[in-house]
């Protein structure tokens, strides 16, 4: 019998029992709808990290000296502990570090931390609190919507002015000009001297809650207690290799004054985007495994129902299998034409699961603000895992089948 | 009983001359010979002979019946002429091939291509149309769609029933499901046609319905063989076997004396 001849008909024994199939199939089906899904929203989220993520936080060939890394997960306590008794990043570190790099490189400080602003008549909320200094409102490509950014001598002075991001604007002056207002931060007024442009948001949480004053002024004391200490300098280069060569420069610059005899390894950390990305790909592997389990657990099940229906059927359909044997089927007829009913019944519920799956992802998309893209080799993998688990679990029940004697088989009772 | 056919039936010393060649292949024209074939069955420990020697020999075009009381081994005598089974012990040549040393899958291949079996109860796949029953042994025989279509209807119109082709078994009177099952055994122009109790299910005008189809297609030299406990229906054979106790006990002429009382004893 030729393999189309089987599917065929597998097909009519499946259209004979549309309900019983339906239910068969339902594991697969469930299994490989977690599977496109969950996929479809990791890969959307890997695709969103490299194309927005990545560059809005941190912005190409731009690399930021901490004292511990910024981008890093499952620090062990060993680690923290170690971390914290690093040396921090002082003001004074940064003119040697600026001095040592090619005059084409920008540079900026920052301090940052979530603290609650005010205004006189509304209540205080928690933003994201930059104390900066340097070039970085050029480095994060950060430009007023109405006013302007702080000026040289206002850096200088450490001048208690304020810019802030649009969603602090709509939270606090919802109506109102927001521009030479007073915005109050640790208690102090700061007078707002500009709003910036909409940055958007990463993976839905808004980045324009954010309020940016002079390194200098008295905000800077909120953000780090000691004086002098400060989170870290963001370089920017104008090439990949001017920042490969600037970041080495910085390296020596720092162990230097750091003191650090040559075996002893650096104790702050210079990260890239790269380093972001590389968080990312340990997130996604996670997720990835995670995302796994759901649909195993489904195609686990779909397996054992298939094999069990597949028992039952051979079980009602003995008298069918004399008859056929009878005329001339050979075992490989009866064990092809049962497991290629299996395969046929789990593929037609990987397909359903495909589509549901696409589904999913689409009403993901749709209805949070999670990006979410099929995998091509997601569907791949779903059809294969579909027609395996058809077989695998068919195995048993057609190997039986094709061991039935005809003669016994053709006395069993209708 | 009024024969208005006439087949032809190999006499006793042909047949024993065949029979003795133990080892050789038997001529062409016998398609059946068993030398001495044997089935024992193990029953929890306990050995039943079913089969204690029977050597059979049948020419091409005969129309023969086997006869027995249950417990004769006719059954088991049908299943190893059917190549369902083989025997213990014994050599069994069908249309020239030694089947009784044949594996599972060239037994299938002799099945499908010498065989037609005529079940009791038809055995006809319920789900299937009259026309795909009839064209089962040709999907194993690997024919090609259009070809075991066209075969398979001119055998539905052999049996008078070109025009039931789309109907399912349950759709169909038993005289018309017995008559697909028939056209079913002779799509593949088998060397044998083997009905066990043909009639078995079939009330007496069906039957005789039943049994014109052998007839006719016994007297177009189709070779035929009948299991059957019923003397009437067994009569319709030009020759007539008789098992008792795993052996051949008579095996005549229809229209001999012997075979008469064989017929007789039988009814009663």
């Amino acid at each position: 019998m030729s393999f189309l001849e089987a599917i065929r008909l597998a097909l009519s024994q499946i259209r004979a029992h549309k309900l019983k199939s339906f239910f068969t199939l339902l594991g697969v089906t469930i299994g490989v709808m977690f599977l496109i899904a969950v996929v479809a929203v990791i890969n959307g989220m890997g695709r969103y990290m490299e194309e927005e993520f990545a560059g809005k936080l941190m912005g190409v060939n731009t690399f930021t000296l901490r004292h511990r890394p910024y981008f890093e997960m499952n620090t062990t306590d060993e680690e923290w502990r170690s971390y914290a008794r690093r040396q921090r990043i002082m003001r004074h570190d940064v003119e040697p570090v600026v001095a040592a790099l090619p005059p084409d490189i920008l540079w900026a400080i920052e301090s940052r931390d979530n603290i609650p602003v005010s205004t006189k008549d509304m209540r205080p909320r928690d933003v994201e609190a930059f104390a900066v200094d340097g070039q970085f409102f050029e480095i994060r490509s950060l430009n007023a919507a109405t006013g302007r950014l702080i000026a040289p001598h206002e850096f200088a002075m450490g001048a208690k002015v304020v810019v802030i991001g649009q969603d602090v604007k709509k939270r606090f002056f919802p109506t109102t000009e927001a521009l030479g207002r007073e915005l109050r931060i640790g208690g102090v007024p700061y007078r707002i001297i500009g709003v910036m442009e909409e940055q958007g948001s990463v993976f839905g949480l808004s980045v324009d809650k954010f309020v940016v004053a002079p390194m200098n002024s008295p905000m800077a004391r909120l953000l780090n207690r000691r004086f002098g200490v400060i989170d870290g300098i963001i370089l920017k280069s104008n090439s990949m290799l001017g920042m490969q060569e600037g970041m080495e420069r910085v390296r020596q610059v720092m162990r230097g004054r750091h003191k650090l005899r040559p075996s002893q390894p650096d104790d702050f950390s210079i990260e890239t985007t790269e380093s972001a990305l590389t968080f990312w790909a340990k997130i996604e592997n996670i997720l990835v495994m995670a995302g796994v389990v759901l649909p195993a657990l489904g195609l686990l099940v779909g397996a054992i129902v298939i094999m069990n229906i597949m028992l039952v059927a051979v079980a009602q359909r003995t008298r069918e299998i004399g008859i056929r044997k009878s005329l001339g089927a050979r075992r490989r007829d009866i064990l092809s034409q049962f497991l290629v009913e299996a395969a046929t019944l789990s593929t037609i519920g990987a397909a359903f699961g495909i589509l549901l799956g696409m589904g999913l992802a689409a009403i993901v998309e749709q209805a949070s603000p999670m990006p979410a893209s099929v995998a091509p080799w997601s569907v791949v993998t779903a059809v294969i895992l579909g027609a395996g688990v058809g077989i695998i679990s068919g195995m048993y029940p057609a190997a039986r089948a094709a061991r039935l004697d005809p003669i016994v088989a053709l006395r069993q009772e209708l | 009983m009024s024969t208005h056919y006439d087949t032809p039936v190999s006499s006793t010393a042909e047949r024993e001359a065949v029979i003795r060649n133990a080892g050789l292949a038997p001529e062409e024209d016998w398609v059946i010979v068993t030398r001495g074939i044997q089935r024992d069955y193990d029953m929890g420990g306990e050995v039943v002979h079913a089969l204690r020697g029977v050597d059979l020999a049948i020419r091409r075009n005969e129309y023969v019946a086997i006869m027995g009381p249950s417990g004769s081994g006719k059954s088991t005598l049908m299943n190893l002429i059917g190549c369902l089974d083989t025997p213990t012990a014994g050599e069994y040549w069908l249309n020239g091939m030694l089947v009784s040393d044949m594996s599972d899958d060239e037994l299938a291949r002799v099945r499908n291509r010498e065989i037609g079996f005529v079940f009791q109860t038809f055995n006809l796949l319920p789900r299937a149309t009259a026309l795909h029953n009839v064209e089962l042994p040709l999907v194993y025989a690997g024919i090609p769609s259009q070809e075991r279509k066209r075969r398979a209807t001119a055998a539905l119109e052999r049996v008078q029933l070109g025009d039931r082709a789309h109907h399912r078994p349950n759709e169909l009177s038993g005289g018309q499901r017995q008559r697909v099952a028939i056209a079913r055994a002779l799509v593949n122009e088998p060397a044998i046609l083997l009905a066990d109790e043909p009639t078995g299910n079939l009330d007496s005008g069906t039957s005789a319905e039943i049994m014109r189809v052998f007839e006719s297609l016994a007297t177009e030299g189709q070779t035929v063989i009948m299991v059957t406990h019923e003397a009437d229906i067994a009569a319709h054979a030009s020759r007539i076997v008789v098992l008792r106790d795993g052996r051949i006990s008579s095996d005549e002429r229809r229209d001999t004396f012997a075979a008469r009382v064989a017929l007789a004893q039988a009814a009663h």
